[in-house]
C-alpha cells in the first residue's frame, strides 16, 4: 500500500477505532479465532472507560490465559491453578478501595478451583470474576474439561464424553448464582459484534457493582470457542459453539442485583 | 517495656501479630494450633488496628489469600499444623518463586498422614529443605518458648521483607499449647499506603501512570530467564546463610559432650545437661534458633572440642543429617528421639547420651 494512503488512513481524524492503552503491544499468544483476545480487550476497555486503571489489580490463572499479565497493562498477579479467587480475596480484603478481578478458564475455575470459586462467591467477596468457558483444556493440548459437553471429543475423551464414566459437565455459573453472596451473574459470548457489545455491557455492570457496593460477587461467564482444541476452523468452531454450547449453556443474565431471573 | 502476660504459645502468636502491625491473618482450624485464629477472632483486631482476620475454606485457600495480600505489599500471615502445612506447600513454593514475604506458623504434630495431635518435630525436613516443589528454601525460625513465639512474629516479617521470602516459624504442639509468662512487644502501627509503596515497590498496589505495571508471578517459560531467576534465588539463600544464622550455646565452654536440639527438645535437653553435670558428665547444648540457615559453623567448631554429639529431636532422626554434614572431624554423631507425639524426658535424653555417645 502507498505510504501516503496508509498515513492518511491512520491519521488521528480518520481513526474510528483505537486500541485501549490498557492492552500492551505484546503479541497475543492466543490462536487466531480464539475469544480470549476479544475478552481481554473488552475488560481493559471497561477499566479504561471507568477510569479505574490506577486502582485495578488483575489475577491471571493457569491455562491459556496464564500470560494475561503480558497483555493487560495493569498491576497483575499470577495464581496457582484454581486459586485466583483466594488471591483476589486476600487483595480485596486488605485493599478494599482497589478494584480486583480474576480471569479464569473452565478447568481452573470449575475443576481444580471449585472450592475457591464457590467459597469466594458464597462469602460475597466484592470482586469481579470473568470466566471463559470453552469446554476444553486448551493450553495442555485439548483434554476434557469440567464443562466438556456430553459426547464431545477431547484428547482424554477421544470417543466423546461418556457421562456414565466421566461424569456430567458442570454448570457452575447456575450453581454459584444460587448462592446468596453473588450479586450479578451472567453468561455472554464474544463471537459476533453484537455479543461483544453485550459482553462489554455485562463486564461494565460487574465493575460498576464492585465500585458501588461493599459486598457481592460479580460473575461474568463468556462462552467461547477453542478452534484448535476442538480441531475446527475458527468459523466452524463458532458455528459449532452456537449449535452445541449455547443450548447447554444458554446466554443471558442469570442473576441481577442479587435477584435470580426466571425463578 | 512491653506488657507481661501469661499466655499459651498459640495465643501469643495472635497477640504478637496484632502488635506487630500485621495487616491480615488467613487460616483454617487444625489441632494443635486453632487457638491462633480463635484468639484473633475474639480480639477483633479489625476494629482496632484494622488487621483482617478470615477463616478460609481450606489451608490451600488460606495460603493463596496470603499470596494475594503479600503480592500487594501487605504484612500477612497464616498458621497451621503438619497435615495443613502439607496442603500449603503449593502456595509456599509459588511464594518462594514469586519472592513474596509472609510468615507461616507450623505447630507440628506427629505424622505421617493424619498422625496424631500431640507434639512432634517430624516436619524438620519439610521445613528446612524447601517443602514444596522446585529449588527453594524458606527461612525457618524455631521458637523454644512462648516468648520466642511472640518475638518471632515481628522478626519473621523483618526477615521476610528484607529478603522477599516466606518465613516459617517451626513450632510444635508443646510450645503452642503450653502457658508461660511472656513480655509482649509494644504496638507497631500497620504500614500506611505510602509506606507499603516505599517498602514494597514491587507490589501490585495499582499502577500509577508514573511506573510500569508490577507483575507477581513465578512463571517464566523461557528457560534461560528461569535459570537466571534460579541463580538469583540461590544467591539470596547464600546471603541468608552468611548473615542470618542464629543459635544459643548453653554450657558449651567446657563441654565434652554436646546435645544439639531445637524447640521443645531444647527445653528438655537443657534439663538433661543439668542432670548430666550432676553426675559429673560435662554436657552442653547447642540450640539452633534458625534451622534454615543452619548453624553449621558453630557445630563444626564445637565438634573439634567435644567427644560426641547427640541430636535430640521429636522424630526419627532428621536434623542429625545436617549435624553430620557440619562436623569437621570423625566424632560420634547420633540421634535420639521419641515419636508419635510422645515427648522424651530429660532422664531418657541423658540415658541416650550415655548409651549412644559416651558408652557407645
Amino acid at each position: 500500500m502507498n505510504k501516503e494512503i496508509l498515513s492518511d488512513i491512520i491519521s488521528e481524524e480518520n481513526l474510528v477505532y483505537r486500541k485501549t492503552p490498557l492492552m500492551t503491544n505484546n503479541i497475543l499468544s492466543y490462536c487466531p479465532g480464539c475469544g480470549h483476545g476479544t475478552t481481554h480487550r473488552v475488560i481493559m476497555e471497561v477499566i479504561e472507560e471507568l477510569g479505574l486503571a490506577e486502582k485495578t489489580i488483575g489475577i491471571a490463572p493457569v491455562g491459556c490465559s496464564v500470560l494475561a499479565y503480558d497483555f493487560m497493562n495493569v498491576d497483575m498477579q499470577q495464581a496457582a491453578h484454581g486459586r485466583a479467587p483466594a488471591l483476589a480475596t486476600g487483595i480485596k480484603r486488605t485493599w478494599p478501595d482497589r478494584i480486583v478481578f480474576t480471569y479464569q478458564g473452565d478447568g481452573d475455575l470449575a475443576a481444580i478451583g471449585t472450592a475457591e470459586t464457590i467459597h469466594a462467591c458464597n462469602r460475597g467477596e466484592n470482586i469481579v470474576i470473568v470466566f471463559v468457558n470453552n469446554g476444553i483444556y486448551g493450553m495442555t493440548g485439548g483434554q476434557m474439561a469440567p464443562t466438556t459437553l456430553p459426547g464431545m471429543k477431547s484428547s482424554t475423551s477421544p470417543y466423546g464424553r461418556d457421562v456414565h464414566i466421566m461424569g456430567n459437565p458442570l454448570k457452575i455459573t447456575e450453581l454459584i448464582a444460587e448462592l446468596p453472596g453473588t450479586r450479578f451473574v451472567t453468561r455472554q459470548a464474544v463471537h459476533t459484534p453484537g455479543n461483544v457489545r453485550k459482553t462489554k455491557r455485562a463486564i461494565r455492570k460487574a465493575f460498576e457493582n464492585q465500585l458501588n457496593f461493599k459486598e457481592g460477587l460479580n460473575f461474568v461467564e463468556v462462552v467461547s470457542n477453542c478452534n484448535s482444541g476442538w480441531k475446527m476452523t475458527a468459523v466452524q468452531a463458532n458455528k459449532w459453539m452456537e449449535e452445541n454450547m449455547f443450548p447447554f449453556y444458554p446466554l443471558g443474565d442469570i442473576k441481577v442485583d442479587g435477584e435470580l431471573l426466571n425463578k | 517495656m512491653g506488657e507481661l502476660k501469661l499466655m499459651k504459645g498459640n495465643e501469643a502468636i495472635g497477640e504478637a501479630a496484632i502488635r506487630a502491625g500485621v495487616d491480615a491473618y488467613f487460616g483454617y482450624p487444625i489441632t494443635p494450633q486453632s487457638e491462633v485464629i480463635e484468639y484473633l477472632m475474639a480480639e477483633k483486631p479489625y476494629e482496632t488496628t484494622g488487621m483482617v482476620v478470615l477463616q478460609a475454606e481450606s489451608e490451600v485457600a488460606a495460603i493463596n489469600m496470603v499470596y494475594g495480600a503479600a503480592g500487594s505489599g501487605k504484612k500477612v500471615m497464616t498458621s497451621s499444623s503438619s497435615p495443613g502445612i502439607s496442603l500449603k506447600q503449593e502456595g509456599i513454593s509459588y511464594m518462594a518463586g514469586a519472592e513474596l514475604p509472609c510468615v507461616i506458623l507450623n505447630v507440628v504434630r506427629g505424622g505421617p498422614g493424619l498422625g496424631t495431635i500431640q507434639p512432634s518435630q517430624a516436619d524438620y525436613f519439610q521445613a528446612v529443605k524447601g517443602g514444596g516443589h522446585g529449588d527453594y528454601h524458606t527461612i525457618v525460625l524455631a521458637p523454644a518458648s512462648v516468648q520466642e513465639m511472640a518475638d518471632f512474629v515481628a522478626k519473621g516479617f523483618e526477615l521476610a521483607f528484607r529478603y522477599r521470602t516466606p518465613v516459617m516459624i517451626l513450632s510444635d504442639g508443646l510450645i503452642g499449647q503450653m502457658m508461660e509468662k511472656v513480655v509482649m512487644p509494644e504496638f507497631t502501627p500497620r504500614w500506611t499506603e505510602e509506606e507499603i509503596i516505599k517498602n514494597a515497590p514491587w507490589a501490585t498496589t495499582g499502577k500509577p501512570a508514573t511506573r510500569e505495571r508490577n507483575i507477581i508471578t513465578s512463571l517464566d517459560l523461557d528457560s534461560g530467564r528461569q535459570e537466571q531467576h534460579n541463580l538469583h534465588l540461590q544467591k539470596k539463600y547464600r546471603e541468608i546463610r552468611e548473615k542470618e544464622v542464629l543459635y544459643e550455646e548453653i554450657m558449651c565452654d567446657d563441654a565434652e559432650y554436646l546435645f544439639v536440639a531445637f524447640g521443645s527438645s531444647a527445653r528438655i535437653a537443657q534439663k538433661a545437661i543439668k542432670l548430666a553435670r550432676d553426675k559429673g558428665i560435662k554436657a552442653g547444648l547447642l540450640r539452633p534458633v534458625t534451622l534454615y540457615p543452619f548453624p553449621t559453623d558453630v557445630i563444626k567448631k564445637l565438634s573439634m572440642q567435644v567427644k560426641g554429639i547427640l541430636s535430640l529431636e521429636l522424630n526419627a532422626g532428621q536434623m542429625v543429617e545436617d549435624i553430620r554434614l557440619s562436623v569437621g572431624c570423625n566424632i560420634k554423631v547420633e540421634h535420639f528421639g521419641r515419636m508419635g507425639g510422645i515427648i522424651h524426658s530429660p532422664a531418657e535424653a541423658l540415658q541416650a547420651l550415655e548409651d549412644k555417645i559416651i558408652g557407645g
